[in-house]
């Protein structure tokens, strides 16, 4: 039987590893490639870094973070934050990650999903979307929206319609990713995130909003997701990899619990 | 030296990491004389079979590694590279190398909430004295990724099981000298390792 997956996301600037809250204040917390070895050492799942470096000068300091990780964790890991063009995802894949994940960019040019896809596969192409809830209208009849650049921008876009573009477009997975939950630790948008799950035929990971292990529970059964995004629960050893997925195994949930 | 088979299918580099990370150093190649004289061989891949079974004629590496096969050394499939080794699928509806009777085919669910492709930790049932398999536990769980799965034609080349949304298919797949696995390897933590390592060391004489 397949398990639930607990992947952690680390946001990482000009190599260090950062946790925003609701996208501004961003402060350093470490090194992401000694965080991402001890969290594969402590049976994590799956790991995605966001480069949410400003300058593109500062990209090749990514693929440098990338390499290293991929040195000694031997569990998939995705990358996102700026990439644009297929070339951008062949040198992430190429330095060692095995999934890319396309945001800003896919909603301004949704091409991307389907370049990406064919480059290197539906399966390594992962779109992440950020949502925020709005009134249920004609233009948002599921009352989510798209937002970009970090929650900045809204798009007019429905959250809904641009799930399932993403999945024809080509999209293997998807991040369902909740501006409004980010960074608060009440819990994820369960609504949005069973929406999604249930409307689409591929697997959806939930983001934004983690806090307690309840929260994980929660959106990996009634919230229908596949996978649950875990930050700063982790990050600042609250909780451990481990002790979260004993706790969810304990209630019946099936993680992987030998590695 | 072994040899790991470039195709444009994924990402040899993981492989090539994971292999040495075991202690086998081991080279990317897409020339077919290479291929042949390997000392032991891994054949990966992610991706569509169709192109890749395209690739793979284009570049003579179809006819390199049935003549590596044929020296009885060594040969690990992973994900695609285990598909790719039986005579048929239904991707594309391509004939494949046919060194393992049987084809492969896409999952077909009726319950559509089963997501396909089957991506995540999953756990194979092993059902086999294979000297690879000993060195694992049925229980043992690997990272898979892939919409079709192989059915081989004889049941003493399946040496593991794994169950998806009600049905059973195989993830590991043997015959003489071939050793293959559904879910990668290079991607499965110290249990995907441990079994890499337990391939570095098997001499396919038994």
């Amino acid at each position: 039987m397949l398990s639930k997956r607990i992947i952690a996301c680390l946001d990482v600037r000009d190599g260090k590893l950062a946790k925003s809250v609701k996208f501004v204040d961003t402060k350093d917390i470490g090194d992401p490639v000694a965080k991402a070895k001890e969290y594969y050492d402590d049976g994590l799942d799956e790991l995605v870094f966001y480069d949410i470096t400003a300058s593109s000068d500062a990209r090749n300091i990514m693929l440098d973070v990338v390499e290293q990780v991929a040195d000694q964790v031997y569990i998939p890991f995705s990358v996102g934050g700026g990439v644009r063009t297929v070339e951008d995802a062949n040198k992430l894949l190429w330095s060692g990650a095995e999934k890319i994940n396309v945001n800003s960019a896919a909603v301004q040019r949704p091409e991307l999903i389907a370049e990406c896809a064919h480059a290197i596969g539906n399966q390594n192409t992962v779109l992440s979307m950020d949502i925020r809830k709005v009134e249920i209208c004609r233009d948002f009849p599921s009352g989510y929206e798209v937002v970009i650049n970090g929650g900045r921008t809204p798009m007019g876009l429905d959250a809904l319609e641009w799930a399932l573009s993403g999945e024809e477009l080509g999209a293997g997975e998807l991040v369902v990713n909740s501006i409004d939950a980010d960074g608060t630790r009440e819990g994820y948008e369960i609504n949005l995130t069973r929406m999604i799950a249930e409307a689409v035929s591929i697997p959806v990971i939930a983001s934004g909003g983690a806090g307690k292990p309840e929260h994980l529970l929660e959106v990996l059964t009634e919230g229908k997701a596949d996978a649950a995004l875990i930050a700063s629960m982790v990050h600042f050893g609250e909780y451990t990899i481990s002790e979260l997925k004993t706790w969810l195994r304990e209630r019946g949930l099936k993680v992987r619990m030998r590695y | 030296m072994p040899v790991i088979v470039d195709y444009d299918a994924g990402n040899v580099r993981s492989v090539q990491r994971a292999c040495e990370h075991v202690g086998m150093v081991a080279e990317i190649s897409a020339d077919p004389d290479i291929v042949a004289r390997a000392d032991r061989l891994i054949f990966p891949g992610v991706g569509s079979a169709e192109s890749a079974v395209d690739t793979l004629r284009s570049r003579g590496l179809d006819e390199a590694i049935k003549t590596f096969y044929q020296t009885g050394k060594p040969l690990l499939g992973i994900c695609l590279g285990l598909q790719i080794l039986l005579e048929h699928t239904e991707e594309g509806d391509k004939d494949c190398l046919g060194l393992v009777e049987g084809a492969c085919e896409r999952f077909e669910f009726a319950d559509r909430s089963v997501k396909v492709p089957h991506i995540g930790w999953n756990e194979v049932e092993f059902d086999s004295a294979h000297p690879i398999v000993n060195a694992m536990q049925s229980g043992d769980e690997f990272y898979f990724v892939h919409s079709f799965y192989a059915k081989p034609f004889n049941d003493n080349n399946i040496l593991g099981r794994t169950e998806y949304g009600g049905q059973t298919f195989c993830s590991v797949v043997g015959h003489e000298n071939l050793f293959a696995t559904q879910f990668h390897l290079e991607k499965s933590g110290e249990l995907g390792l441990r079994m890499l390592k337990a391939f570095s060391e098997w001499t396919a004489s038994c």
